[in-house]
């Protein structure tokens, strides 16, 4: 458990450090960044997916041959021979066990699935941005019981935290599920604003906003958390790729939602299981749904992260 | 040259100090080791209008001193006595927040890195007025026409174009300027610049030297110079305090000491300039050994491992501080023979 937590913290240290090595000119900085990813294909293929992805989460109601929540095939659903009705003119993919159209329940689930995703990334800066203000510009004692409530966080397993949090919920639903998968990231956000804080802390710049008397309040939002965003911001982009897959993952256990006229790739999946062994498109259309989405955010983030790093940088 | 002279007398007479340092004393105390005394009883006044030049090399305690009277030294760790009294106040006595006000308004400082001395992100503008907003209650609105004259006064080009660029898009000289703008913005009366030229390249120290010598003529501001390069004290301070490991060991009018040094430590530093005039094959004379080959003050004189002219008491004795004829102050058993210096 302990080293569990300790890998986690190792390496969001690690983050916060190479992004506060030498971050003299910090525009330039992230100038040089932005050319050398337009040149890299990683990142142009994790932006082109990631942003097909949102165009389609935002028009996908429009385009959706079909009402996700009606069942157009109602009447070819035969519970004993053929639960699942197969492809046919109009409906490419087939339907579900209860007659609705699955290429439309994809393309309108992976509003859901957006919308999750970027609600729970950005609580969970939030949250982890204030814990990370509050230590890194106060240090000390605040710095130290701050950090210790955050490394108790971390060293949970994420994914254990976020179905208790859920499982204990009052009603569970799509808030629950945001609430949830936000709160886990709080920690990982703190720890890393906190370490680029602490590095600007100790700038010349903000040396010499305070023998111009600056007063505190100015010092930290504008001499310290501007310059110590960049790590955050890429953090971001990748937790936004965990945050689809737990909430996916929460979806399947049943955490998320309970009303099934709302799409969402997690729970088609879990739903499929019955079928699994006649009619495994069920599962493989939501699953690979997942998993490119995720894997196109994940593809960005790191090579948004490799190219701010001073380390990787030739 | 003379204009310099001029204003130093013309000020110094009647008002009586700005500032007064007594005894200031820096000791630096990490958890579990031998507390360290960067800054050992340092002693000096600089009047209205007056340059002062702190010069010595790396490690003697001339930034840690600036910091001390900034009141920007960390309070874990360090423990800074002695008095700093500034128009009648005793700067080191002032709360956190008392300090805080008066940095920017009365006292502003110049630092070494000009590029990393500027926040990244932050345009050129915002930096200026900020000054101003803080201790002038102006608003960003009213400050910005104040921000263009200041950058237009310390020599930027096209300042209405400078205001809205950040400091990457600004050269080092540029950067200096403006840094130099900020410290100027609420008009402080006294000006502490901590090596504001190492980081430039010559004829950029050259321009920077030539503005801060016109500041410091027209606003009357004093100026407390902390280099170690002795060609930046020639050009610009009245007065002139060599430091080594901590405390003064020769203070004088500039003309005089660089005339005629009495320190074996001011003679050595002055010795390894190297000359125009001296031929081409000449080897430099340097200063042998390191600050850390140093005597506690305490009981000897500090530099007297390194020094060409100890004698015995030298070490066995701490040498104290004595006025000469001619207002210089020397800390030192056996000075250079002012007949000896005629070097060549």
């Amino acid at each position: 458990m302990t080293s569990y937590g300790d890998r986690r913290r190792e390496r969001i240290d690690d983050l916060a450090a190479a992004a506060s090595v030498d971050e003299t000119p910090g525009v330039s900085l992230i100038a040089s960044a932005w050319r050398r990813l337009r040149r890299d294909p990683i990142f142009l293929v994790g932006l082109a997916i990631t942003v097909a992805f949102i165009i389609l989460a935002v028009i996908s109601p429009w385009i959706a041959p079909h009402d996700p929540a009606s069942a157009p095939l109602l009447d070819k659903v035969r519970p004993q021979t053929n639960p699942v009705p197969g492809p046919e003119p109009g409906f490419p993919l087939g339907g579900d066990d209860r007659g609705r159209d699955l290429l439309s329940r994809l393309l309108v689930g992976s509003r859901q699935t957006l919308v999750v995703g970027v609600f729970a990334t950005i609580f969970g800066l939030l949250g982890g941005m204030a814990l990370g203000i509050l230590a890194g510009s106060f240090g000390g004692a605040v710095d130290s019981i701050v950090m210790r409530i955050v490394d108790v966080m971390l060293s949970v397993p994420s994914l254990l935290l976020a179905f208790t949090i859920a499982a204990l919920a009052a009603r569970p639903g799509q808030t629950t599920l945001i609430i949830a998968i936000a709160i886990i990231q709080v920690p990982i956000f703190a720890r890393l604003l906190r370490g680029s804080m602490l590095g600007q802390r100790a700038s010349d710049h903000v040396l010499a906003a305070r023998a111009l008397g600056v007063k505190r309040r100015a010092i930290v939002f504008r001499h310290m958390l501007p310059n110590s965003m960049g790590p955050v911001i890429v953090q971001a982009t990748l937790v936004l790729a965990i945050a689809i897959i737990d909430a996916a993952a929460l979806s399947f256990l049943g955490l998320g939602s309970p009303d099934d006229r709302q799409p969402e790739w997690g729970q088609m999946l879990g739903r499929s299981q019955e079928f699994i062994y006649d009619h495994p498109h069920l599962a493989v259309y939501p699953a690979l749904c997942i998993i490119v989405v995720a894997l196109g955010f994940t593809l960005m983030g790191e090579s948004m992260r490799e190219a701010l790093d001073p380390k990787t940088r030739r | 040259m003379s204009a310099t002279m001029s204003l130093k007398d013309d000020a110094t007479p009647s008002t009586g100090p700005l500032l007064s340092v007594e005894d200031l004393r820096v000791t630096f105390q990490r958890h579990g080791e031998k507390p360290f005394t960067a800054v050992d009883g340092v002693s000096f006044d600089v009047h209205p209008g007056q340059t002062v030049g702190l010069v010595g090399e790396s490690g003697c305690g001339k930034s840690v001193t600036s910091l001390a009277l900034m009141g920007l030294l960390p309070k874990r760790g360090n423990r800074v006595e002695g008095r700093a009294t500034y128009e009648g106040t005793d700067l080191l006595s002032l709360s956190d927040k008392e300090m805080r006000d008066r940095r920017g308004r009365d006292i502003a400082m110049i630092f070494q890195d000009p590029l990393s001395s500027l926040n990244p992100v932050v345009s050129i503008g915002i930096q200026v007025t900020e000054v101003m907003e803080r201790h002038q209650g102006m608003s960003r609105k009213d400050a910005m026409p104040r921000a263009r004259d200041l950058l237009e006064r310390v020599g930027i080009p096209d300042p209405n174009a400078r205001l809205k660029n950040y400091p990457h898009q600004l050269s080092g000289g540029m950067r200096q300027r403006a840094l130099i703008a900020m410290a100027l913005a609420c008009e402080p009366r006294l000006l502490i610049a901590d090596e504001p030229t190492t980081a430039l390249d010559v004829t950029i120290q050259a321009q920077i030297l030539a503005l801060l010598k016109e500041l410091v003529q027209d606003t009357g501001t004093a100026l407390i110079m902390i280099t170690h390069d002795l060609g930046v004290v020639a050009g610009l301070c009245d007065e002139v305090n060599v430091l080594y490991a901590g405390r003064i060991v020769e203070r004088g009018d500039r003309h005089r000491l660089f005339a005629r040094p009495r320190h074996p430590y001011t003679h050595g530093l002055l010795s390894s300039i190297p000359r125009l005039d001296s031929p081409r094959g000449e080897k430099l004379t340097p200063i042998t050994g390191s600050v850390s080959d140093n005597l506690p003050w305490t009981s000897a004189c500090a530099f007297a491992p390194r020094c060409s002219h100890a004698l015995d008491v030298c070490r066995q004795e701490s040498p104290p501080w004595e006025w000469e004829s001619d207002g210089r102050g020397l800390r030192c058993f056996n000075p250079v023979d002012p007949e000896e210096v005629r070097r060549g």
